[in-house]
Order: structure tokens, then sequence, then C-alpha cells
């Protein structure tokens, strides 16, 4: 047998993308059209009467931040639902016991939790230039900021999904922390525009650096540089990884 | 013959601090039906798991046709099919999509003849396209074993094939492990179903307390263990056993109708006389009996036997 077993995760993959498919209304018309309303309340309806942000119209200035909340969020949400709906049901024993290596049921599982995201995170794009004026300085390192917030978020939500032991905890994180970190890492906001201590803590939210970059590659400014948003993002890409390989060498929660 | 399955001194303690598997050393041969016997928490579904992958050893050796199951995993896990206990399946998708997936997962390219065999040979193919949630129970129990034989496996664990289904769906299983024996395929079954065990197995063991007490031919096994009764039902009752006939130590049921005489299956072979010579006794004390009859015991009453034999 070879060392690559294709075949699995290719399984695995479209087995997760036919949930995607079967609850697109939860999974991708929900978060869109939730994600639509703050286009037209802040961009299209408020946003007008607000100042231009670094000369950037308020509208176009919170796109890149709404795009990175749903893609935070649902990377988690979908890469943890995933993995932990076969735990919840029991058909868990046929990955473990399926001649598979951990790292292609991760590559399987968080390739379709990131799969799902990008594609959510385009079709918002989308939505949002039909709203919005909109304009991509830096297309190609827009789409390398997805992928890569994408592909890591949704590593952390294979580790919750591994953690989780109820379906209590697969919502503590996104929604006690992913959401409130991503409102206050500058989503509607630069955080130059915070008091000096203010911004000096908002600094210490990871999120802000995946916001700052994110939004360069839309409108060429940032709060921080780019290759340190860059930086940030592939060292929280390193951590989940390392938690992740961690999880399967000592069989976490998934082996007795 | 190489032993397809080789367990070596294999060990599992949970974190808990409970021994689940002690020692255990047992060697399933190609082509045979093995069942393992115990009663519940005796470590057959650790057992079996650990072969399977899903439960770390803590100590011992595995091989699945030469493959280590923990060194070579991809090789030995590629051999084995597994029919869990709990009707775990996923809920929302079709009977034909679930097992496609199975296949992948184990590494083979898609095969639609093969699901469509597999389909047939469980009379599931008029519900391919059903989601499995609209299944029966027994249904699901089909769809559990179309799933373990998609990538068409050389051994096939049944981890309690029959508990809670039909007589008619039992049957149907039944059929079912015997034409996969007949194809090669080696089939290892744990059953609380002793008829079962009595009705398939090529050999018997038997497990308790996470030590495996046994592992013998079922013919031979019955042949050891069963006691042979023959039962004699008298003209006249009888108040006691006569002095003359103490040595082949009768019982008396019935009131006194019926004259009982045990022995094992064993000694009836190395001594034939025996019942001869008892009947050649009963006649020269004057009893004269009008019908006769003998049992052996079933494998249920040696497993009760040998598991009580243990406490």
């Amino acid at each position: 047998m070879s060392n690559f077993n294709i075949f699995a995760v290719r399984a695995m993959y479209h087995f997760e993308m036919s949930r995607f498919r079967r609850t697109l209304m939860q999974s991708l018309i929900a978060p869109v059209l939730s994600t639509a309303l703050y286009f037209v309340v802040f961009g299209a309806a408020i946003g007008e009467r607000m100042q231009q942000m670094g000369g950037i119209s308020y509208g176009a200035f919170i796109v890149p931040g709404l795009i990175m909340l749903s893609l935070l969020t649902q990377s988690v949400s979908n890469a943890a639902f995933g993995i932990y709906f076969p735990k919840f049901t029991g058909t868990i024993y046929e990955l473990l016991s399926a001649p598979v290596s951990y790292f292609e049921i991760v590559l399987a599982y968080v390739g379709a939790a990131a799969s799902k995201s990008i594609i959510l995170g385009l079709v918002i794009l989308a939505t949002a230039a039909t709203i919005v004026p909109l304009e991509i300085e830096h297309p190609l390192w827009m789409m390398l900021f997805l992928v890569l917030t994408s592909v890591t978020f949704s590593l952390l939500g294979f580790i919750i999904g591994i953690w989780a032991d109820g379906f209590e905890k697969l919502q503590i994180i996104p929604m006690l922390i992913i959401t409130p970190l991503t409102f206050l890492g500058g989503s509607f906001y630069s955080i130059d525009m915070l008091p000096p201590l203010w911004r000096t803590i908002s600094l210490f939210n990871p999120v802000v650096y995946l916001i700052s970059g994110f939004r360069w590659s839309f409108h060429g400014t940032a709060d921080v540089g780019i290759s340190i948003s860059l930086g940030m993002t592939l060292g929280f890409l390193a951590v989940f990884l390392a938690i992740v390989a961690w999880i399967f060498r000592t069989g976490y929660k998934l082996k007795t | 013959m190489q032993p397809i399955i080789s367990v070596a001194n294999l060990s599992k303690t949970y974190a808990s601090g409970f021994y689940a598997l002690k020692n255990v050393s047992l060697d399933i041969r190609p082509g045979e039906i093995f069942a393992l016997l115990g009663p519940n928490g005796a470590g057959k579904t650790t057992l079996i798991s650990t072969v399977c992958g899903i439960v770390t050893p803590s100590s011992g050796r595995v091989t699945v046709d030469g493959h280590d199951i923990l060194d070579d995993y991809r090789a030995a896990r590629s051999l084995i099919g597994l029919v869990p206990q709990e009707l775990t399946t996923d809920a929302f998708e079709t009977v034909r999509a679930t097992v496609t997936f199975s296949r992948g997962l184990f590494g083979l390219r898609a095969n639609p003849a093969h699901i469509e065999k597999v389909l047939k040979e469980l009379s599931l193919w008029d519900k391919k396209d059903n989601t499995i949630r609209t299944l029966s129970g027994g249904m699901k129990r089909r769809v559990m074993i179309a799933k373990a034989l998609a990538h068409e496996p050389r051994i096939l664990f049944l981890d309690e094939p029959t508990a809670g289904v039909d007589v008619e769906l039992r049957r149907d299983m039944w059929a079912l492990v015997r034409a996969l024996r007949a194809s090669g395929v080696t089939i290892i079954l744990t059953t609380h179903y002793i008829d079962e065990a009595e009705e398939m197995a090529d050999r018997i063991g038997v497990i308790s307390k996470g030590e495996l007490i046994l592992v013998e031919e079922k013919v031979e096994l019955m042949r050891k263990l069963g006691k042979k009764q023959l039962t004699l039902h008298l003209q006249q009752p009888l108040d006691n056993i006569p002095p003359a006939l103490a040595a082949y130590g009768l019982t008396l049921a019935d009131k006194g109708n019926d004259l009982i005489y045990s022995y094992d299956a064993r000694d009836a072979e190395h001594d034939s006389s025996s019942i001869a010579a008892l009947l050649g006794d009963l006649a020269a004390t004057g009893i004269h009996f009008k019908d006769l009859q003998t049992t052996q015991s079933s494998l249920e009453d040696i497993f009760v036997t040998l598991v009580s034999d243990r406490k």
C-alpha cells in the first residue's frame, strides 16, 4: 500500500463537502445574509453619513473586516462540527480503523472546512461588491490571506472539535472568544482611531493582524505592517499544527 | 499454517487503571470462523478494537497477515473489515453514499459494480438511495455490514452482529457469514448467543475478566467438556440407589421414577462398555426400565461452567 491514501482523503473531503451542500441554508446562505445586513446598515445606510477612513468610503473599509468575521467563525465552526459529529455519532470508529494517517485525516477535514470558508468568503465578497463600491489593490495577497486564514482557523476548529465533549463546548470558543476578538480587532474601525492605551491593548489581539493584513490587500493601507500580519498568521498556523500533531501523537480524546 | 492474525502477550490497561486485557495470546487461522465468547465487560470488544486500531495496546504485539498493527498499520488495517456492536451510522447519508465512502476510506478506487453486488447480497439494493435514518434497525445493521465489506476485506470482525435483530435477519446473517467463509474470508465474531457460536464457529475462544481462558475447536471442546446424561425411566420407582450400583454415581429424579447416569463425553469414548455394564448391573439387581434417553450439554452449559469456575 502506498504511503499516501489519496482515495481516503478524497472520500473524507467529498463526505464533508456533501454535508456542506446538504446544509447550504445554514452553511452558506445564513452567514452571507447576516453579513449582507451589516453592509446594508453600516455600509449603505449609516456609512454614507460617516467620514472616509484614510480616503476610503466607510462601506468599503469594513468589507475586509466583515469577511474576516465570517471567515474566522465559520472556519472554526465548520471544522469543529466536522470532526465532532463522527465522535458524537460513533462513526469515528471507521476513521480510526481505516488505513489512513493522521495527516490524511487532518488534510481532508481541515481542507474541507477551509474550502467551505473560502467559498463563503468569496460569496460574501461578491455580495459586498453589489452593495458598496469596492476595489482590490492586491488580489493575489487577498487570496493568500483568505486561504491562510481559512486553513489556520479550520485547524483551530479541528482542535476544538476533538476537545469538545458536548455541543455547548463547540459553540463556546467561536461565540465567546473569536467573535468578540474580531469585533474588537478593527472590523469596523482602524485601531489608529483608538486612544494610545487601547491601541496598545489591541495589539495583543491576534485578530488585529489578520484583519489588518487582509485590509491591506484590499486598500493598500493597514494598522500594522504587512510582513507582521503575514508572520502572525503563519505563527498561528504553526501553533495550531503543533497542537494537532500532539493530539494525534497522544491520541488525546480520540483513542483509549 | 501461518496464522492470519497473531496476538502475542497483549495487555490493555485503561487510564482509569482497569485491566481490560491481561497477557492475551491468540492465533487466528486463515479461513476459519472464530467465535469469541465472554460475559459483558470480559474484554471481547477491547480485543477486537485493539486489533482494528481503535484502542492502543499497553503491551504485546499483534500482526495481521504478518503486518504489525502499529508499525505497518496501513497494510494491516486494509485487510480488515469491522462491524461494530453499536449501530453507528451517518443518519443523513444515503446507503450507497456511505458504503462508497467506506471503500474510499480503505484506499480503493470507486467500484460501483462491487458496491451493487454487496448491496444486493444484503438485500439493500432497493434502499440504495434512502437516507440511513429512514431505515429500520435491522436494515441499519445490514448497512454496517455492507460498509465493512465495501473494501473486500480478507478478515471480518463481527462484534455482536445479531444483537437485537429478528430471527429472519439472524438467519440471513448466518448464511452470509457462511458464504463469506466459503469465499476465503476469515471471520471473528463475538456473540452472546451461544447457539450462534455453536451453529457457526470452527473454533471457540472464551474470555473472562480480560483473560483468554480457553481456545479450542468447537467439536473438541464439546467432546472434552460436554457432559452426557443417560436417563432411564423406571417401571417401578426407587426410594434409594441400591448399594450394588453406588460406583456409577447415579441420582434419582421425578420422585424415584427416573434414574440418571452422568458421564463425560470423553469417558464414554474411552470406556464404551460403561453403559452396557450399568445396564447389566441394573438387570442383575432387578431394576427394569420402560424407556431411556441421552442428552449432551450444550455450548452454553459449557460456557457457563467455564466462566463460573473462574469466579
